[in-house]
């Protein structure tokens, strides 16, 4: 089921250069002629030696091309490849999920069953349970990444003494595989030599194994929550540092002049400025813990019961546990319209945000 | 343009012959595939005998446990050609039969005067027989098994600890014979300090991901009545699955979980309840019989201090099935040599060696010796439990049933979502609707 999130919309809009699409071609133009003019002989040289050494017939069939026919002969193998590894499996999921295929039973007998998948995904209260599960965690990590990422690209913006050392220090936790992170961290949550449960005590004063924090139900999303900010602020922050590097001083200064506060400065320059990358930021972590399996399946493999069992978790499990690929592919389906329709009206609000 | 092609088709070939190789197995080699545990080591040892007197070169996959299932079955569903050999889960019979994947070994028995009456019956009906109880054989039983106890034998002999028992129940503490006793026993020692450490009562299976907490709770509904059909071979359910019994067995298995397990022990399979038990923190524990050699010799807890039993009686006698038959993989490149094996191992004097190495023989020479019930501490538990043994479901779909049972337990013991009666009602409703999409209900 991996095509189901793989083509995911990553929104990435093309950045703009002053003067639009033709100052850039002018732009290469000029870059390839000075190429050229430095190493005239050397290129020289070469492209003649390419030319004597192409076999007379395979020069005459080439020559013979078209400039749109070259184009499509070198697009061709990319766009073959494409079509083979993501755009054929989508298909042959949507087919699938009209059908009761299971991928383990090769010789049972493959039968039409219509809308009958989408229905029972749809009506299964199990499904939606994930869904909420999978929607919670997402909110509170995007927005606790995003406040405490936005902080702390913040303060590295002052350029204190050493913030160059303290950014890559920050930075660790993102460097580290998410099956790593996964592991250690149940550890560091055991209620009996788990280091998060004897800080939590120290602070606290409450009893370190008096408390679950993966094997309680009110606990464990929670618990899933802190461990994806502690991985993955380092990466909003990051994004947001190079929002803030963006905004020229300039900016500031003119605000000086009008003797704008401090507080004035954040709210209408800083915030605004920064926004498009804040907004892209929210976008790559919303999809990628949309999709999020590795981690979780770690620290509580879903559990305790199905609490903390987000969506891809669930899509796992019908497909290659239970071995019901119809239907799960009926659910990637959805899921897929679903992000796919969601991240595309976020990447209009982002457009119209970069246009202001 | 000559040089060219020619090598162009050097680096074709190359890459071809590349790509052809790793499935062009040694006609002399024989991979086996089985899960990663203490038995595997055994079986290493054991098969050197193989080679010796076949010249055939041995190689191993073992895969942990909770992988094992999931690495080993997609295997065989993309037609993989790993194993040669495998010692797959008993669960796994019925869909490897039907998809082919497994060879039907019952020629090559009769032409190599292998009888499967040299078995216990309990094992050749749970390891090789599909459909169940048929003469159908599509393995040869490998390794019995079954989910028992140990206790803290230790702890259980030390006067203070016998007196104070004996004021609180009024009568003298031994090894649970029923799990009303169990509960007590498990609820005695919970929180009880001993040698200076706090104790828990038990450690037991919860396990959410992949078999845990089914192999667990059954251990407490199989006894109290639960019966996955009314009538073996019709797939109703309905008041066997959820009966009385059965919703009273799962409240005293969450009632031990909720009272006496360690803290942190919500996701607890076959590692986890050792760890506790070794660690010293738990009185009491479940794990299958393939332990128990490595509990009998353990450094801290095994010796004197180690006692075993099998698992409490309520309303019948019942453990949990566990081990595996060996079967050929039906498209290996080297069927002869595995059936070799097959037949090699199949030998009354292999199979007391495999006893004495520490797998779990269930050949009757073995098990019919007369001193096989003092050869180790737990032998006469476990020639105990084969004869009561209740297994999963065996069916092709036995994953998607487990699925059901794994989420449906886990919610109601750990998550504490629901009654026990929900619960099983909720199991029957979703293993109905799995039968009626097989076209058997």
């Amino acid at each position: 089921m991996k095509e189901s999130f793989d083509f995911l919309p990553v929104g990435r809009p093309a950045r703009k250069r002053p003067g639009g699409p033709a100052a850039e071609r002018r732009f290469a133009n000029l870059k390839v002629k000075s190429v050229i003019n430095s190493d005239t002989t050397i290129l020289e040289k070469s492209a003649k030696h390419a030319v004597t050494s192409t076999p007379v017939s395979l020069a005459r069939r080439i020559g013979g091309l078209s400039d749109r026919a070259i184009a499509w002969l070198f697009i061709t193998p990319t766009i073959a490849l494409l079509l083979a590894i993501n755009i054929f499996p989508l298909i042959w999921a949507i087919r699938l999920s009209f059908t009761n295929y299971r991928a383990n039973r090769p010789n049972a007998v493959l039968e039409n069953v219509g809308l009958q998948n989408y229905h029972r995904v749809l009506t299964d209260s199990d499904i939606w349970i994930a869904m909420q599960t999978t929607a919670h965690f997402v909110f509170w990590t995007i927005l606790l990444q995003t406040l405490i990422g936005f902080s702390l690209a913040y303060l590295i913006d002052r350029k204190f003494r050493g913030h160059a050392f303290w950014t890559t220090v920050i930075l660790i936790p993102m460097m580290l595989s998410p099956a790593v992170v996964g592991n250690f961290w149940r550890f560091l949550y055991q209620p009996q030599i788990g280091l998060f449960n004897y800080i939590v005590s120290y602070v606290t004063g409450v009893p370190p194994s008096s408390f679950e924090m993966l094997g309680s139900v009110s606990l464990a999303p929670w618990s899933i929550i802190i461990v994806d900010t502690w991985m993955w602020t380092p990466y909003v922050m990051l994004i947001c540092l190079a929002g803030l590097r963006s905004i020229p001083d300039y900016i500031y200064e003119a605000a000086e002049v009008d003797r704008a506060s401090a507080w004035r400065q954040f709210w209408s320059i800083t915030i605004p400025m920064a926004l498009p990358f804040i907004m892209l930021a929210v976008l790559f972590r919303g999809i990628e813990n949309f999709k999020m399996f590795d981690m979780v399946m770690l620290l509580t493999g879903g559990g305790p019961g199905s609490t903390t069992e987000v969506a891809s978790i669930t899509l796992k499990r019908e497909a290659f546990e239970s071995w019901r690929t119809g239907r799960a592919s009926a659910f990637a389906i959805i899921l897929f319209v679903a992000v796919f329709g969601l991240a595309n009206v976020y990447v209009k609000a982002l457009n119209k945000v970069k246009q202001r | 343009m000559k040089t060219t092609k020619r090598t162009l088709l050097r680096v074709m070939t190359a890459l071809g012959l590349s790509t052809a190789l790793p499935s062009l197995a040694q006609a002399d080699e024989l991979t086996l595939c089985w899960a990663a545990w203490d038995p595997a080591n055994a079986l290493v040892e054991l098969s050197k005998d193989f080679t010796a007197q076949s010249g055939t070169q041995m190689k191993f996959e073992f895969v942990p446990w909770p992988n094992f299932a999931d690495r080993i079955l997609n295997e065989l569903n993309s037609g993989g050609k790993l194993c040669d050999l495998l010692i797959g889960d008993s669960q796994w019979i019925g869909g490897s039969a039907e998809n082919g994947y497994y060879v039907k070994l019952n020629d090559f028995f009769d032409k190599e005067g292998i009888k499967m009456s040299d078995f216990a019956e309990a094992a050749v009906y749970a390891y090789s027989t599909w459909p169940k109880g048929s003469p159908n054989y599509w393995a040869l039983p490998a390794m019995g098994d079954a989910n028992a106890w140990f206790y803290r034998k230790d702890w259980f002999n030390k006067p203070e600890i016998q007196a104070e028992f004996k004021e609180k129940t009024g009568r003298d503490i031994a090894p649970p014979t029923t799990w009303d006793e169990l509960l007590e026993t498990a609820k005695f020692f919970n929180g009880k300090e001993i040698d200076g450490k706090k104790v828990y009562g038990a450690a037991i299976f919860t396990e959410r991901a992949s078999e845990g907490i089914t192999m667990g709770a059954t251990q407490a509904l199989y006894p109290y009545g639960f019966k996955y059909e009314n009538t073996t071979g019709k797939y109703d359910m309905e008041g066997a699955v959820n009966s009385d019994g059965a919703v009273k067995g799962l409240e005293a298995y969450k009632e031990l979980y909720k009272c006496c397990t360690p803290p942190g022990y919500t996701d607890a399979y076959m590692g986890e309840t050792l760890d506790a038990f070794k660690s010293g923190q738990a009185a009491m524990a479940m794990n299958w019989f393939a332990f128990f050699p490595g509990l009998a010799k353990d450094e801290n807890v095994g010796g004197d201090r180690i006692g075993f039993f099998v698992n409490p009686k309520e309303a019948t006698a019942a453990s949990t099935l566990g081990g595996q038959g060996i079967s050929v993989v039906a498209n290996t490149d080297n069927m002869d040599g595995a059936l070799a094996y097959i037949k090699w191992f199949a030998q009354p004097e292999v199979q007391k060696k495999w006893w004495q190495l520490g797998g779990y023989a269930v050949h009757n020479a073995v098990l019919n010796d007369p001193s096989f019930k003092d050869s180790q501490p737990f032998a006469a538990d476990f020639l105990v439990a084969m004869n009561q043994v209740q297994d999963f479901w065996q069916e092709p779909s036995y994953a998607i049933l487990l699925q059901a049972m794994q989420k449906r337990l886990h919610d109601y013991v750990v998550a504490d979502q629901g009654t026990a009666k929900d619960a099983l009602d909720g199991l029957v409703k979703d293993w109905t609707e799995i039968f009626e999409d097989e076209g058997k209900l």
